[in-house]
This record gives C-alpha cells, sequence and structure tokens, in this order.
C-alpha cells in the first residue's frame, strides 16, 4: 500500500526482500546501504540474532529522488528466512507494494526455494494480495557458487509469472541494484494504473 | 484485490497535526508522532530532531504488528496499548483506528495517567480525520471522484532518472 502525502510531497512505498534462510536478503540490503550516498540514505535496521541471523526483519529507508514533483522513499525490508519464523514472516507482508524473492542458486538449496516460493504465496493471500498480480522480482543470487545450478533450470522450477529474472552475486554487489530497479520500475507504474 | 493507497491531501494534514500538536503540549510529552500501521510516518510534533522518525515509525509499526500476533495467539483481537518505561523517557503506543498508531515519548515532567487521558481524547480526534480519508479513498475506488492522479503520466525515462541512469 503505497502512502502518498500531498502535504510533504513524498511517496512511500514498501518492498520485501523475501526467500529462504541464507540465500542473501540481508547482504542486498547491506550492499546498498553501504553504496548509496549517505545523504539518500537513513539508518540500517537490523533486529538480528547473536550470530547475525535476521530474528525479525531488516529495515533501510532510501531517498529516490523526484517523480512528478514528488520525492519517492522506498523503505526496503527483509524478512527471516528461517523456516520456524512463519509468524514474523507474514506480518512484515503487511502493505508492501512489491516483492523481491532471493533464490539461492546452490543445488541442495534448490528445494527450500520452491518451498519458500510457495510459503511467499500463502502468506500474501492472508496478507490479501495476489502473489500472480503484486509486484514481484526473481533474483537468482550466489551466482558465482561452484554448485550453481544454471539459469534456465532454475527458471524451469522458479519462475511462474513472466517476472523480471536477474542474476546476482549480491556480496559483491553484482546485479543488486538491477533487482531494485525492476521491482521499482513495477511498483510504480501500478501507481500509474491506479 | 483489495488494495487502496493512503492518500493524505495537505487540509486533512493540517488537521492532523494540529491535533497531535495539541495532544503534545496538553499532556506535556517531549515528542508525538502518528505512524501507519505499515511503518511509515504520517506526522509528528515536538523535539522530533532528537529521534530517528523513520526508524521509530518502522520498529514500532513492527512492534505492534508482533503484539498484535499475540494477542490472536491468546484468542484476543489486539492489544490496543502497549506502554514502555524506561529510566528516564517513557514510550506510550496506542492503536487508532484501523491504520493509524499514535507514539507519545514523554519523561517525568508527565505522567501515563495524564498521557493515557490526552491520548484517549486525541484518538478519537485523529480517528475522525482517518474515517475521512478513508471514505474519500473509497469514493475515489469506485470512480466517484474526478480527482486527477499525478502520476498517471509516469514514465520509463522518469524511472530511469530515479537510478541515475
Amino acid at each position: 500500500m503505497t502512502f502518498i502525502n500531498y502535504a510533504s510531497r513524498e511517496i512511500n512505498c514498501k518492498i520485501v526482500y523475501y526467500g529462504p534462510g541464507l540465500c542473501g536478503k540481508t547482504t542486498n540490503i547491506q550492499w546498498i546501504f553501504e553504496q548509496a550516498n549517505p545523504d539518500k540514505r537513513g539508518k540500517l535496521v537490523s533486529l538480528a540474532t547473536e550470530t547475525d541471523r535476521t530474528l525479525f526483519f531488516d529495515f533501510l529507508p532510501l531517498d529516490m529522488g523526484m517523480v512528478k514533483g514528488f520525492k519517492v522513499r522506498f523503505h526496503l525490508y527483509t524478512v527471516p528466512g528461517q523456516v520456524f519464523y512463519d509468524a514474523s514472516r507474514k506480518l512484515i507482508l503487511r502493505g508492501c507494494d512489491g516483492i523481491i524473492f532471493v533464490a539461492d542458486s546452490q543445488k541442495a538449496r534448490m528445494e527450500a526455494n520452491i518451498e519458500s516460493i510457495a510459503n511467499l504465496a500463502t502468506n500474501l493471500k492472508e496478507n490479501g494480495f495476489d502473489v500472480r498480480a503484486i509486484p514481484y522480482v526473481l533474483q537468482l543470487n550466489k551466482r558465482d557458487m561452484p554448485s550453481a545450478v544454471p539459469a534456465a533450470e532454475m527458471e524451469r522450477l522458479l519462475r511462474f509469472r513472466g517476472e523480471p529474472m536477474i542474476e546476482a552475486v549480491a556480496n559483491q554487489g553484482t546485479g543488486v541494484i538491477e533487482t531494485l530497479k525492476a521491482a521499482a520500475r513495477q511498483i510504480l507504474m501500478e501507481l500509474q494504473k491506479n | 484485490m483489495a488494495k487502496l493507497d493512503l492518500i493524505m491531501f495537505e487540509e486533512e494534514y493540517k488537521l492532523l497535526h494540529e491535533i497531535i500538536s495539541r495532544l503534545q503540549k496538553d499532556a506535556s510529552a517531549k515528542v508525538v508522532f502518528l505512524v501507519d500501521k505499515n511503518g511509515q510516518q504520517i506526522a509528528s510534533a515536538g523535539d522530533v530532531k532528537s529521534i530517528d522518525a523513520t526508524s521509530l515509525a518502522s520498529l514500532t509499526a513492527g512492534n505492534v504488528a508482533a503484539t498484535d500476533g499475540l494477542a490472536k495467539l491468546i484468542g484476543e483481537k489486539e492489544f490496543s496499548l502497549l506502554f514502555h518505561e524506561g529510566e528516564r523517557d517513557n514510550l506510550h503506543i496506542s492503536i487508532v483506528g484501523k491504520r493509524g498508531i499514535l507514539v507519545v515519548i514523554f519523561d517525568q515532567n508527565s505522567s501515563l495517567a495524564l498521557v493515557r487521558l490526552r491520548v484517549k481524547k486525541a484518538s478519537k480526534e485523529l480517528q475522525e480525520i482517518f474515517d475521512q480519508v478513508e471514505q474519500r479513498a473509497q469514493k475515489e475506488s469506485d470512480g466517484g471522484s474526478r480527482f486527477e492522479s499525478p502520476f498517471s503520466e509516469i514514465t520509463d525515462e522518469d524511472i530511469d532518472r530515479l537510478f541515475g541512469d
């Protein structure tokens, strides 16, 4: 749910990074945080365990610039990937404008990717969204891993609605901005439709 | 999909701002924030410069969402009030209507009883404005308005420019 404030002339959009545990959701956001101009980014809030696993969410507000005289601000959130944090995941999807699904390219994680997409569909539905209609991007992360499954094979397994599919190595920044841009494009185009 | 964007016009914003400014003074609070349940800040009053408002909004919404989850687990609809007591500053969080959260930060210059009293009154007034905003949004989504969105002509170039291309 986009928040358009005519008084301060701001548009606020919520983008959620979803995916199985250790797929690189937080790494995506951290890379954006490190690269962004300090004037344009807010504080990176991480609610993590002592071992740096996301417990509730990471949050990064980002000022993007102006569109049609309005300041565009993205609120980037990650969800905890581990299966047993499902209640928290559901809460974070509340009022989101778009989803970036971060898939882990390693062969051993393919089943976890598929499970996580199914879990996303269920949780979106409970929040009143349709996984086939909401702005959505598929990122194939960890393309540099020796056991990475070919992109075509991952596409066959994980791509289900002709969504933008972007290959990435998030810890090196490859594909991170492209992914965010693909999501931003869909969200802002959605505003145009409404 | 039932998805209504929250659109706030200047006059509605002014009214909300007046209410929370009054609340901040009447309750002798340091800062008052009005936040959306999805984690976005709507308005603020008081010494806002001393606090990272964006993080506060996001964490408050997360806190309320988690507490909502807890309420449901024990068979309650919601907990409409959260109170956090610190050594110096205290945090009073309450739900306003379906989508608003009112955050009041206060110290020893005020008291929980006073804050509760003032919040109760302000909540009612805020609720009325939220209802108006919602009714207008509903009317527009039903096609009853001639309001023209400035975003109806967003182009690919506009989006490229955001990313500095």
